[in-house]
C-alpha cells in the first residue's frame, strides 16, 4: 500500500491545506473508518446497557463490538479484559487509585525517569496518600531505561513496576522482557504505558506478559476522548473501583454496597460510546495493515531524519542515535535556540512539530536538558515531510541566529 | 508570519538582555515557570520611594520571553508598580483581544504579531507577570 493510498484514507489529507504533520506522538490524524463509525453511532444513538428497545440494544451491541475489536487489537484473552476510559491518563490513574488502594505504607512502586507525567504524577499522589515508597529506574545517556538496574531496585517490597512501553520523548522501546522477569521474581505486577507504542501496530499483551496495558485512541488513528486499560484476566476482579456512580454497582442501599464485575465496575456513568466505536473501527483497520512493510517505511524515514539532523553541528539528539529498539519519535536540541522558537519558525513553513519538555520533566532533568523539539513520524508521512523539516531547520537557524 | 514575529526589533531586544543578571539586596523576588515549555525566569526588584529603581532577571527561555524580559528590564526602572501593572494589562489586552495600546506603552507594539499565536502569549507575558509577583513580595515586606 502506497503512502498516497494511505493518505487517501485520512480526511486530513483531503483538506485544503494539509501540513507536514510530524506531531503524531501528541495526536495522530483520525482514520476515515473511525470517523464514519463515530458519526453513524452518534446519528442514531441511545444509551448502553439500559433499555430493551431496538436503538438501545443496537448501541449496546456496537459498544460491545468495539470492546471486542480492541481486545483483538491487543490480543487479549477475553473482551472483558478491556476497560474503556477517557484516555491513557485516565487508565493510568485508574491503576494508581484502584491497585494503589491495595497497597500499604512501605510497599514499593518502581517507575522510571523516562515516564510521561501521566505515569509519574499519579504515583507521586499515591505516595502522598498512602506512604508507598516510590523508586525510579535511572536512564542511560541515550535516554533508554537502565534495565540493568532492575536487579538492585526490585526488592521483596516491590508491588508494581509501572513503565512506558516506548518513550514519548526519545522513542526508545523498553526491554519489557527484563521488566516482567524482574517483577515476576518478587511477585510484583507490571503496568505498561503503551500510549506511543500502539500507533505503530497492534500489540500482543499475552506475549508481553504485563498485567496492565494503557493507551489512548487519539494516538492510534481513533477519536479523542477515549482510551483503554487492558488488564490480565483475574486481576481486575480483585480491585476496588476507581470512579463510582451508575452502571458500576451491584446492590446499593444505605447499608449495602456491592460492585458489578469488571469491566463495568470500572466504567461508571455513561461511557464514551461513539468514541469507543470509533476506536474499535480504527483498531479493526489497523489489524488489516501489512505492518512489516509499514515498519520498513517508517524506519527509512527515521533514518533519513537522523542522518539529516546529524549534519547540523549545533543539533544534539535526545535519544538513541541508532535504529535498534526504537520508534520514529525524534527529539533534539539546537544549541542556543529554544525549541519553541524552532517550532514557531517551522510551523510557519507548515511543518508541525512540538517543543518543550513534552510532559516529561524528570526525563529532561535526568538528561541535563531544558527541553527539545520533537518530530514524530506516523505511517502516512513521507520523505517530503522529513525534508521539509530539515530544510525548515536550516531556515530557522538563519532566522533565529 | 514568523518572519514578522522574529523581527529584528525583537531579536535586538533579546540580545540586549536589559536588566539581566542577579540584583543585590532586592526588595522583592519571584520565580515563575512556564510548565508547557520549561521557560523559567528569576526576577528581583529594588524600589526607591514609589518607583522601581532596579530590576535584575535571570531568564532561561525562548527568544520571545527573553525579549519581553529585556523590555521589562529596560522600562521598569523609574516607573511605579501601578504603571508596570498597566503595562502588563495593556500587553495582555493587545495579545488576547486586540486592544489598542495606550500612548505610554507603544513599546509593547513589537509583540503585536504574537497575538496570532495564543500558545506563545505566555512566553511574552511571563516576565511581566514575574515583575508583578516580585513587586507583590516587595509590597508585602513594607
Amino acid at each position: 500500500m502506497s503512502i498516497a493510498e494511505l493518505r487517501g484514507q485520512f480526511p486530513f489529507y483531503a483538506t485544503a491545506n494539509p501540513c507536514h504533520y510530524l506531531d503524531n506522538a501528541a495526536t495522530s490524524q483520525i482514520h476515515r473508518q473511525a470517523l464514519t463509525a463515530m458519526a453513524g453511532q452518534e446519528s442514531c444513538r441511545a444509551n448502553v446497557h439500559r433499555s430493551p428497545y431496538r436503538l438501545a440494544e443496537a448501541s449496546s451491541h456496537a459498544y460491545g463490538e468495539a470492546r471486542a475489536q480492541v481486545a483483538r487489537f491487543v490480543n487479549a484473552a477475553a473482551a472483558d479484559e478491556v476497560v474503556f476510559t477517557s484516555g491513557a491518563t485516565a487508565a493510568l490513574n485508574l491503576v494508581a487509585y484502584s491497585f494503589g488502594e491495595t497497597l500499604q505504607a512501605g510497599d514499593e512502586v518502581l517507575i522510571s525517569a523516562a515516564e510521561h507525567h501521566s505515569n509519574f504524577v499519579p504515583w507521586l499522589r499515591l505516595r502522598q496518600r498512602t506512604g508507598i515508597r516510590l523508586r525510579v529506574l535511572p536512564l542511560l545517556p541515550d535516554g533508554r531505561i537502565a534495565t540493568a538496574s532492575l536487579a538492585e531496585m526490585v526488592t521483596e517490597r516491590c508491588r508494581l513496576i509501572a513503565v512506558t512501553h516506548c518513550s514519548n520523548v526519545t522513542g526508545a522501546v523498553t526491554d519489557v522482557h527484563a521488566v516482567v522477569a524482574a517483577a515476576r521474581a518478587v511477585g510484583a505486577k507490571v503496568l505498561l504505558d503503551g500510549a506511543q507504542q500502539v500507533q505503530h501496530g497492534p500489540v500482543d499483551v499475552q506475549k508481553l506478559g504485563a498485567d496492565f496495558y494503557a493507551f489512548s485512541s487519539h494516538k492510534c488513528f481513533g477519536p479523542t476522548g477515549v482510551g483503554v486499560l487492558w488488564t490480565r484476566g483475574g486481576v481486575l476482579e480483585r480491585l476496588p473501583p476507581f470512579l463510582t456512580g451508575g452502571g458500576m454497582v451491584g446492590l446499593v442501599s444505605l447499608e449495602t454496597l456491592s460492585f458489578a464485575s469488571p469491566p463495568a465496575r470500572f466504567e461508571a456513568g455513561t461511557p464514551p460510546v461513539a468514541q469507543a466505536v470509533g476506536l474499535g473501527a480504527a483498531a479493526a483497520w489497523m489489524m488489516t495493515l501489512p505492518w512489516a512493510e509499514v515498519h520498513r517505511v517508517e524506519s527509512a524515514l527515521l533514518a533519513r531524519l537522523l542522518d539529516g539532523l546529524a549534519t547540523f553541528p549545533t543539533v544534539r539528539l535526545i535519544g538513541p542515535a541508532d535504529l535498534e529498539a526504537r520508534l520514529p519519535i525524534v527529539s533534539f536540541e539546537v544549541r542556543g535556540i529554544h525549541p519553541h522558537d524552532v517550532c514557531q519558525v517551522l510551523g510557519e513553513r507548515e511543518v508541525a512539530l512540538r517543543g518543550g519538555n513534552h510532559c516529561a520533566q524528570p526525563l529532561f532533568a535526568a538528561l541535563g536538558s531544558a527541553g527539545a523539539t520533537r518530530a514524530s513520524i506516523a505511517l502516512y508521512n513521507d520523505a517530503a515531510d522529513v525534508d521539509a523539516l530539515l530544510d525548515g531547520l536550516e531556515h530557522a537557524l538563519k532566522v533565529l541566529s | 508570519m514568523s518572519a514578522t514575529v522574529y523581527q529584528q526589533a525583537i531579536k535586538t531586544l533579546a540580545e540586549a538582555a536589559h536588566g539581566s543578571g542577579r540584583l543585590e539586596d532586592p526588595d522583592g523576588t519571584s520565580r515563575l515557570d512556564n510548565p508547557l515549555c520549561g521557560d523559567r525566569i528569576d526576577l528581583a526588584v529594588r524600589l526607591a520611594g514609589d518607583a522601581v529603581s532596579a530590576v535584575g532577571h535571570e531568564t532561561r527561555a525562548c527568544l520571545l520571553c527573553r525579549a519581553a524580559a529585556s523590555l521589562v528590564g529596560l522600562t521598569a526602572p523609574g516607573r511605579s508598580p501601578g504603571e508596570m501593572a498597566d503595562a502588563a494589562a495593556a500587553l495582555e489586552g493587545m495579545l488576547t483581544s486586540a486592544a489598542v495600546l495606550p500612548p505610554a506603552w507603544q513599546a509593547l507594539e513589537v509583540f503585536a504579531p504574537v497575538a496570532a499565536y495564543p500558545s506563545r502569549h505566555g512566553c511574552v507575558l511571563l516576565p511581566f507577570q514575574a515583575l508583578q509577583a516580585a513587586l507583590a513580595t516587595a509590597a508585602g515586606k513594607r
